[in-house]
C-alpha cells in the first residue's frame, strides 16, 4: 500500500492551486455578492486544459488519470464551491459518460471539443417535480422516424446557460412495466429549434456560479444523439452520478481544509482574554475535528479515484466519500464561522461563504439521506451493484497518451 | 537558439524562516523553485518560441533541486541538469557563478543565459552578474523587457529598470540576462508538461565533469541571529472631529520625534 502522490499529482495540485488561489481568490467575493460568474473563469480553466484533464489525449484531452481529477477538485474548491461545480457537470457528469457509454462517433462530435474547452457541457436528469425520485421524471422523448422529440423541463442545472451541450435523461417508454427501464439518455445541443435556457438566481449558495433551468419544447434529435440503448438512460444516468459525486466528495474535502486553514490562521491571530483564542481547548476541539474530516474525507475520495484507475466498480464506495465529505464540510464550516465570532457572520472573511457553499452538495448528487440508504444498503446486503454493459474505463497512462 | 536558465530551489515564501541555534531552518516548509526564477524561465520559453531552438534549465543544489528543475520541465523547458555534490552545499553566489559558466561552457553554443533578479533566500542578487564575468559576457542585470533579441546578428536590445527609471541598453550575445517582474507574467506548467517532467532522467554533473575546480567559498555564514524583538504599542488617537483627530496625531507624531 503506498499512500504518496506520485510527482505528477503534487505538479498537478500546485498548478491548479496556482490558478485557483492567485486567479480567483482575489475577485470570488466581488462576483459572489453579483451572484454572478466571472466571464474568464470558463476559458481560462479551457486554455489550461482542466476542462479535459482526465480524458484520453486522442479525445482532445490532458491523458491524466482519475486521482488528478479529484486533486484538481479539491484544488478548485477550496477557493469556490462554484469552480468545482464546473469540473462536477462538466467533466463528472457528462464529459467522462460520453467516454463511458458512447459510440467513438460520438466521442468525435462531443467529447473532443469538450474535453478541448471548446465546448462547454451540463448535465439534465432532475426536474422541476423529481428529484430524488428519478423514474418518476415527466421529461419525455418521443421516438419519430428515425428520431425522437423531445418535451419537458429539467431545473437545478448547473452550466444551463453556459453549456453548448447537454446530456439529457427522458422517458421513451411510458408502458415499460419498470419505469426506470423506461428512461434514455441524449446529448442534446443547446442551440437547438425549441430548447430554452435560463439562470436561478437567490440562491444560498454557490452564488459565483451558474445554476438555471432547461425546457425542451418539440426539440428534435437524430438517433445518432442518443447515449446508449433505449431504455438504459436509468443505468447511464447513476454512472454519471459515481462520477459526478466523485468530483463533489473531492471538492467537499477541499472546503473542510479551507475551513481548517482558515480557522487555524483566526485562531493563532485573535486574543481573548489575554491569549490567542487558538489556546482554548473548545477552540482546539473544533480545529481537531475539522483535521479528522479532512483527512478521512480525503483517504475515502482518494480511495474512490484509485479504484477508478483500476476499473473498478466504486459506487459503493464513491457514496460513502460524497456523504462523509459533504456533510462534514458543512460541520466544518459552521465551526469556522464560530470560531471567528461575530466576523464570520459576515462576508468580510471567507467562512460564511464556504457554509452557504456547502449546503448545496449535501442534497444535490444524491441527498445525504439518499446516501446512507445506500451504504445501509450494502451493509445489510439489500443492494449490490449488477454489472453494467459499459464500465468506466480503467486509466491506462500509455493508452490515454497516446495521440492517436 | 541556444537558451540556459538557471533556477534555485528555496523555502516558499510562505515559510516561517527563523534562526535555531546559529543556522537558518524554516522547519518542514516546502520546497519551491525561487518565484524570481520562474520569470526567468517565462522569459527562457518566450524567446524559444519567438526564435526556435531549445532551453535547458540548470540548478546548483542538492536532491531537493530536482523539483525546481521539474518544475522548469513542466512549464515547457526541453532538457534539464543538476549539478550536485557535496562540496556546493553552501556554496556562496561566486563559487555558485563558477559552476554554472562552467556548466554553460560545457552545454556549449549558448547564445543566452537566463536568471532571476534574485533567489530570495540569500537575497545577494548578485549571481547573474557573476556569472557573466566570469564567462566574460555582457550583463544585462534587472531587465524588465527584452525589446529585440537577433540570434542572427547576434544583438540584444533589454528594457532595464533602474532607481531613475526605465535605461535602454543594447548588447551582443551572448549574454547573462537578469531578469523583473514586469518582463511577464510566469505561465502554469500544462498538464503534458507535467508528463515529461514527472518522467525525465535529470543527469547529474560534479564539478569534475564540468571541468572546474571545487574551492572552499569565499563568503560563509559561521553563525546567525534572529533580530532582536521589538515591543510594539498600538495606540488608536481619537478626536471628536477629524481635524481633531489630525491635530492630536500631529502632536503626538511631533512628541515622539518621528519627524
Amino acid at each position: 500500500m503506498d499512500f504518496a502522490l506520485s510527482d505528477e499529482h503534487r505538479m498537478v495540485q500546485e498548478m491548479v492551486r496556482g490558478f485557483a488561489q492567485k486567479e480567483v481568490a482575489p475577485i470570488i467575493k466581488e462576483y459572489d455578492r453579483k451572484q454572478q460568474m466571472a466571464d474568464f473563469i470558463l476559458p481560462r480553466m479551457a486554455e489550461l486544459g482542466i476542462l479535459g484533464i482526465c480524458i484520453p489525449v486522442r479525445y482532445g484531452g490532458q491523458g491524466m488519470d482519475y486521482i488528478s481529477l479529484g486533486l484538481a477538485c479539491e484544488e478548485l474548491e477550496a477557493v469556490d464551491s462554484t469552480l468545482r461545480v464546473v469540473m462536477s457537470v462538466h467533466m463528472g457528469l457528462n464529459s467522462l459518460a460520453l467516454l463511458q457509454w458512447g459510440t467513438e462517433s460520438q466521442k468525435e462530435k462531443f467529447l473532443i471539443p469538450q474535453a478541448r474547452g471548446d465546448k462547454i457541457a451540463c448535465f439534465g436528469l432532475t426536474e422541476p417535480g423529481v428529484g430524488s425520485d428519478v423514474a418518476a421524471m415527466t421529461s419525455t422523448a418521443r421516438r419519430v422516424g428515425d428520431g425522437y422529440i423531445i418535451n419537458g423541463e429539467k431545473m437545478w442545472i448547473s452550466l444551463a446557460t453556459k453549456s453548448d451541450h447537454a446530456l439529457v435523461v427522458a422517458r421513451t417508454d411510458p408502458e415499460a412495466p419498470d419505469p426506470h427501464d423506461g428512461l434514455s439518455a441524449f446529448i442534446v445541443e443547446i442551440d437547438r429549434v425549441g430548447v430554452s435556457t435560463g439562470d436561478i438566481h437567490g440562491k444560498l449558495g454557490v452564488r459565483a456560479g451558474s445554476t438555471g433551468w432547461i425546457a425542451f419544447q418539440d426539440v428534435e434529435v437524430p438517433r445518432e444523439n442518443r447515449l446508449g440503448e433505449e431504455g438504459e438512460g436509468f443505468k447511464i444516468a447513476m454512472s454519471c452520478l459515481d462520477n459526478g459525486r466523485y468530483t463533489v466528495a473531492a471538492g467537499a474535502t477541499g472546503l473542510i481544509r479551507a475551513s481548517l486553514k482558515a480557522s487555524v490562521e483566526y485562531a493563532n491571530d485573535r486574543r481573548a482574554f489575554g491569549r490567542e483564542i487558538g489556546k482554548f481547548q473548545l477552540v482546539q476541539q473544533k480545529i481537531a475535528h475539522m483535521v479528522k474530516s479532512y483527512e478521512a474525507a480525503k483517504l475515502l475520495y482518494l480511495r474512490a479515484g484509485w479504484m477508478k484507475n483500476q476499473g473498478m466498480r466504486n459506487t459503493q464506495e464513491t457514496s460513502l466519500a460524497k456523504w462523509f465529505a459533504t456533510d462534514e464540510s458543512f460541520q466544518a464550516a459552521s465551526e469556522a464561522i464560530q470560531i471567528h465570532g461575530a466576523y464570520g457572520y459576515s462576508d468580510e472573511y471567507d467562512v460564511e461563504r464556504y457554509l452557504r457553499n456547502a449546503k448545496g452538495a449535501i442534497i444535490y448528487e444524491g441527498t445525504s439521506e439518499i446516501h446512507q440508504l445506500m451504504q445501509a444498503g450494502y451493509a445489510l446486503e439489500y443492494r449490490s451493484d449488477p454489472q453494467i454493459r459499459c464500465e468506466l474505463p480503467a486509466y491506462d497512462a500509455d493508452d490515454w497518451q497516446k495521440s492517436q | 537558439m541556444k537558451i540556459v536558465v538557471c533556477v534555485k530551489q528555496v523555502p516558499d515564501t510562505a515559510a516561517k524562516v527563523v534562526v535555531e541555534n546559529g543556522q537558518v531552518t524554516w522547519g518542514d516548509a516546502p520546497l519551491v523553485i525561487n518565484p524570481w526564477d520562474e520569470y526567468a524561465v517565462e522569459t527562457a520559453l518566450l524567446q524559444q518560441e519567438a526564435h526556435g531552438g531549445d532551453v535547458t534549465v540548470v540548478s546548483v543544489g542538492g536532491e531537493d533541486a530536482r523539483e525546481a528543475l521539474k518544475h522548469a520541465l513542466a512549464m515547457g523547458c526541453g532538457n534539464a541538469i543538476l549539478i550536485s555534490e557535496p562540496g556546493l552545499e553552501n556554496a556562496d553566489s561566486l563559487l555558485t557563478s563558477r559552476v554554472l559558466a562552467a556548466a554553460i561552457q560545457k552545454i556549449g553554443d549558448v547564445d543566452v543565459a537566463f536568471f532571476g533578479r534574485q533567489a530570495i533566500d540569500g537575497d545577494v542578487g548578485v549571481t547573474a552578474a557573476q556569472t557573466a564575468r566570469v564567462l566574460g559576457w555582457p550583463s544585462l542585470t534587472l531587465v524588465s523587457e527584452i525589446t529585440e533579441m537577433d540570434p542572427g546578428s547576434k544583438s540584444v536590445k533589454v528594457e532595464r529598470s533602474v532607481e531613475e527609471g526605465r535605461q535602454v541598453v543594447e548588447g551582443q550575445l551572448p549574454a547573462v540576462i537578469s531578469v523583473m517582474k514586469d518582463i511577464g507574467e510566469p505561465r502554469y506548467p500544462s498538464f503534458m508538461g507535467i508528463r515529461k517532467a514527472s518522467r525525465a532522467e535529470i543527469p547529474v554533473w560534479s564539478t569534475a565533469d564540468i571541468g572546474t575546480e571545487l574551492v572552499e567559498p569565499a563568503v560563509t555564514w559561521p553563525e546567525l541571529t534572529n533580530p532582536p524583538q521589538q515591543e510594539v504599542v498600538t495606540e488608536i488617537i481619537s478626536g471628536e472631529s477629524p481635524q481633531e483627530t489630525a491635530a492630536k496625531l500631529a502632536d503626538k507624531i511631533l512628541e515622539e520625534k518621528v519627524l
